[in-house]
């Protein structure tokens, strides 16, 4: 990869992105989501423009529920907000990741819609390898593919939704968290990242059986605030020693 | 269109879009404010990751679909065998992702859980 490629290039490199592991996950993932639209009575019209336009399956899966439950509109979109919390500190760090010299703010914004757990994780990979000046035109090429893909994935399997096998539906459904679980722990550079993911993996659980609510913005908070500061305990030592 | 087949887009528009990227825009807004090396950045960075920690963790424990069906147990040990895995394989992802899959499917099927 040289320097002096241009951004076009990068672009296409980004569209390129789609053959890959996390790409192929995800693209297993919007199967199961095609076939819930259709067996919730949601149009094939709705289900891609929900992909398109939503972009974070949790917060789909939340707004499918609602409306095959006919919740009212501020009622759906509070529980889609509650959902999608976490979007906000992922989007802070990756902005950092992806802006290079000359970005522009706007361009930031239309890139930010892009940002889920998988160009997320993509981004923490590969950015920091990447040149700043060519890492929004990478960016964007990833995830305007990968939206694009995926939304003809739900249109698929939506037609095509004889129900799959439960063995292998479950096998789908696991895909998702192991690949986020070795991806997260394959890029970790930091202390505080390394503990950031055991803390965050024990709390989520353990706070969503306590039945507080936010139970996932409270794992975050806590978490990363426990890893931040082992994190700074560590460096004082090592610094000390 | 009509209004009642316009009506469910627009509500996709304000429930989801709206809520979502709301909070995308907060991000950018953060973000850029954030210098690079500083503090404030490796304690967000800390409480992005494990808030998606948190959401592998509920996607293994608490999880919706045909993966609910399949026990507790076997769905960490089928996960903590990926992990392994992935550590003795060189941390190669694949390899990680492979044996947590080959150990769940295994399981479930030789204890008929499915």
């Amino acid at each position: 990869m040289r320097d002096e490629d241009t951004g076009l290039r990068w672009f296409l490199r980004g569209v390129g992105g789609i053959v890959s592991v996390p790409a192929f996950i995800l693209m297993a993932s919007f199967i199961g989501f095609g076939v819930l639209c259709r067996e919730s009575g949601i149009t094939l019209g709705q289900a891609v423009f929900m992909t398109g336009f939503v972009w974070a399956l949790p917060s789909q899966l939340v707004l499918v529920g609602a409306m095959a439950a006919g919740t009212s509109v501020v009622v759906a979109g509070v529980a889609v907000a509650l959902s999608a919390i976490r979007l906000m500190p992922m989007t802070a760090a990756w902005v950092p990741l992806v802006r290079g010299p000359k970005t522009r703010k706007w361009q930031l914004v239309l890139m930010s819609h892009c940002v889920a757990v998988t160009a997320w994780v993509w981004s923490v990979m590969r950015l920091r390898d990447t040149p700043p000046d060519k890492r929004a035109a990478y960016f964007a090429g990833f995830g305007a593919t990968l939206i694009s893909v995926n939304v003809c994935i739900t249109a698929i399997s939506y037609v095509s939704a004889a129900s799959l096998p439960p063995l292998l539906a479950a096998g789908l459904f696991f895909l998702t968290p192991m690949y986020f679980l070795t991806a997260l722990t394959a890029s970790a550079r930091l202390a505080a990242e390394r503990f950031a993911l055991v803390f965050g993996l024990v709390l989520g659980p353990v706070l969503r059986a306590s039945g507080i609510g936010l139970d996932l913005l409270w794992a975050g908070v806590i978490g990363g605030t426990l890893a931040f500061a082992a994190h700074k305990l560590l460096h004082a030592k090592q610094a000390g020693s | 269109m009509t209004q009642s087949e316009f009506s469910p887009y627009l509500f996709i528009l304000i429930a989801g879009t709206c809520a979502t990227d709301i909070w995308r825009w907060l991000g950018v807004l953060v973000g850029a404010r954030l210098k690079e090396e500083s503090d404030l950045l490796l304690w967000v960075r800390a409480v992005a990751t494990a808030l998606v920690a948190g959401v592998i963790g509920n996607l293994i424990v608490s999880p919706s679909g045909a993966l609910a069906e399949v026990p507790l147990l076997i769905r960490l040990g089928a996960g903590a065998f990926g992990y392994v895995a992935f550590w003795f394989g060189r941390k190669s992802v694949l390899v990680g992702v492979l044996a947590a899959e080959a150990a769940l499917l295994g399981a479930a099927w030789a204890f008929s859980a499915l």
